[in-house]
């Protein structure tokens, strides 16, 4: 079994083709898969349903695909950061289905688990519960919504060992156990490749076996909102 | 004199208890964070995956793998626990959080809230408040009581598209107070300096 690729572009390669649908990792730029992103922004693969939370800004993260007009359809919960996506959008050149953000996490798990369906009370009464089946539990009504499950999932994570183990790294963990799940094949992106048995086993985030492919770079780590405070 | 941004959210402080686990939403709810008040203990959770949020950084502590919802670097605490997106809407979701405390565009009468889109104009996206309204104990609203033309956002029925349907409990707004009851609001609290004629001239809603 031999997971680890020397490239994202050869960790790619094989796997891409116009029309397809990805699973992305990460909230605003905090644990986003950037090699492999910049790898299909490279590979101009296009017609792309992604599902991810956000969509990156203007020029990193999943906004380099928008700028090339990569991509047909997104799938996230929060936008605003990105002035190019809300150009393509109010302009009917791009889809965007808004689900809520435990909604989509739970969808991506879900797809992930073997589960087609699910209720939710996320969203009733408002418009994303319009055309979705209603159903009363206890008094109290929720929504169905669906497992997702996509042609890849692109992760990012800090270590992975050579089986596939991943572990994150505090808030840059976010959707990336999720979407590790929900992909036909997963390409994960880490820091470093530890050998097999240097990661604790009762503290690995993502076991293995969710995992094909690895690959390891050097990542920006692209701070969205410095925020500090003074002393 | 109405309350300013800080004096809202210090205002919104006095709603935590001690002992809570307690969501702040973007904007003016994440200032309560500077006014919790002393022997009060409450643990606040980030949506993007964390528990026990600390202080934004000094320059030295900026760790790039370390942000709130509203993608600001922040800091660790003792009792920080760190876990994916899924599970973190699973315990909001699963009523574990005791309060959201969250901005508003408008909220009607009956506690609809609407605080995600604009039609043609906003459209940036729900994130995790729609989430958060279905699934905590306890809805506490902090806006301005009217908009900029003096328009009342305290309405009989909101005209933008609905977070989350009758979920609002209270209302902070820079006139004071109010509690979502049965048949409208009703006013628990006017700030210092502002009538109670100043409020009912702008609140559209039904004031009981």
């Amino acid at each position: 079994m031999q997971k680890i690729y020397d490239t994202p572009h050869n960790a790619l390669s094989d796997l891409l083709f116009d029309g397809m649908t990805i699973a992305a990792g990460g909230f605003g730029l905090c644990g986003i898969p950037e090699l492999l992103i910049s790898s299909i922004r490279d590979a101009g693969t296009k017609n792309l349903t992604v599902a991810s939370n956000n969509a990156g800004v203007d020029d990193f993260g999943l906004g380099l695909l928008l700028q090339t007009r990569q991509v047909k359809k997104m799938i996230s919960s929060y936008v605003g950061e990105n002035d190019v996506f809300m150009k393509q959008y109010l302009a009917n050149e791009l889809e965007l289905e808004f689900n809520p953000q435990g909604t989509l996490a739970e969808r991506m798990r879900a797809g992930g688990a073997g589960i087609p369906g699910f209720y939710t009370k996320t969203g009733v009464g408002t418009v994303i519960a319009e055309g979705k089946e209603h159903k009363d539990f206890d008094g109290e009504t929720y929504i169905l919504e669906t497992g997702l499950k996509t042609d890849i999932s692109i992760v990012k994570a800090w270590k992975a060992d050579e089986t596939g183990n991943l572990i994150y790294r505090k808030t840059s963990r976010n959707f990336n156990p999720a979407a590790a799940t929900c992909g036909k094949v997963c390409i994960a992106e880490v820091e470093e490749i530890v050998p097999t048995g240097q990661l604790d086993p009762d503290l690995i985030h993502t076991p293995g076996i969710y995992v094909h492919r690895i690959v390891q770079g050097k990542h920006e780590k692209r701070i969205e909102q410095k925020t500090i405070r003074v002393t | 004199m109405a309350w300013d941004r800080n004096q809202m959210a210090e205002r919104a402080a006095q709603e935590l208890q001690d002992g809570w686990y307690v969501n702040l939403g973007i904007g003016i709810p994440t200032l309560v964070s500077n006014y919790i008040p002393d022997g009060v203990d409450v643990t606040l959770q980030s949506e993007n995956g964390m528990l026990g949020m600390g202080a934004f950084p000094t320059e030295d502590e900026i760790d790039p793998d370390l942000i709130n919802a509203g993608k600001q670097t922040i800091t660790q605490l003792d009792r920080t626990s760190y876990f994916g997106s899924d599970t973190s809407f699973a315990m909001i979701r699963g009523g574990k959080i005791n309060m959201a405390i969250l901005g508003a565009m408008e909220v009607a009468e009956n506690g609809d809230l609407a605080n995600w889109m604009i039609p043609g104009k906003l459209v940036k996206g729900m994130g995790g408040a729609m989430d958060l309204v279905a699934g905590v104990g306890r809805v506490v609203v902090v806006m301005d009581h009217a908009n900029k033309r003096g328009e009342s956002k305290l309405l009989k029925e909101c005209s933008l598209p609905l977070t989350g349907k009758a979920v609002v409990h209270r209302i902070i707004t820079n006139l004071g107070v109010l509690d979502v009851v049965p048949g409208g609001l009703k006013i628990v609290e006017i700030a210092e300096g502002v009538t109670l004629d100043e409020i009912k001239a702008v609140t559209e809603a039904t004031l009981i």
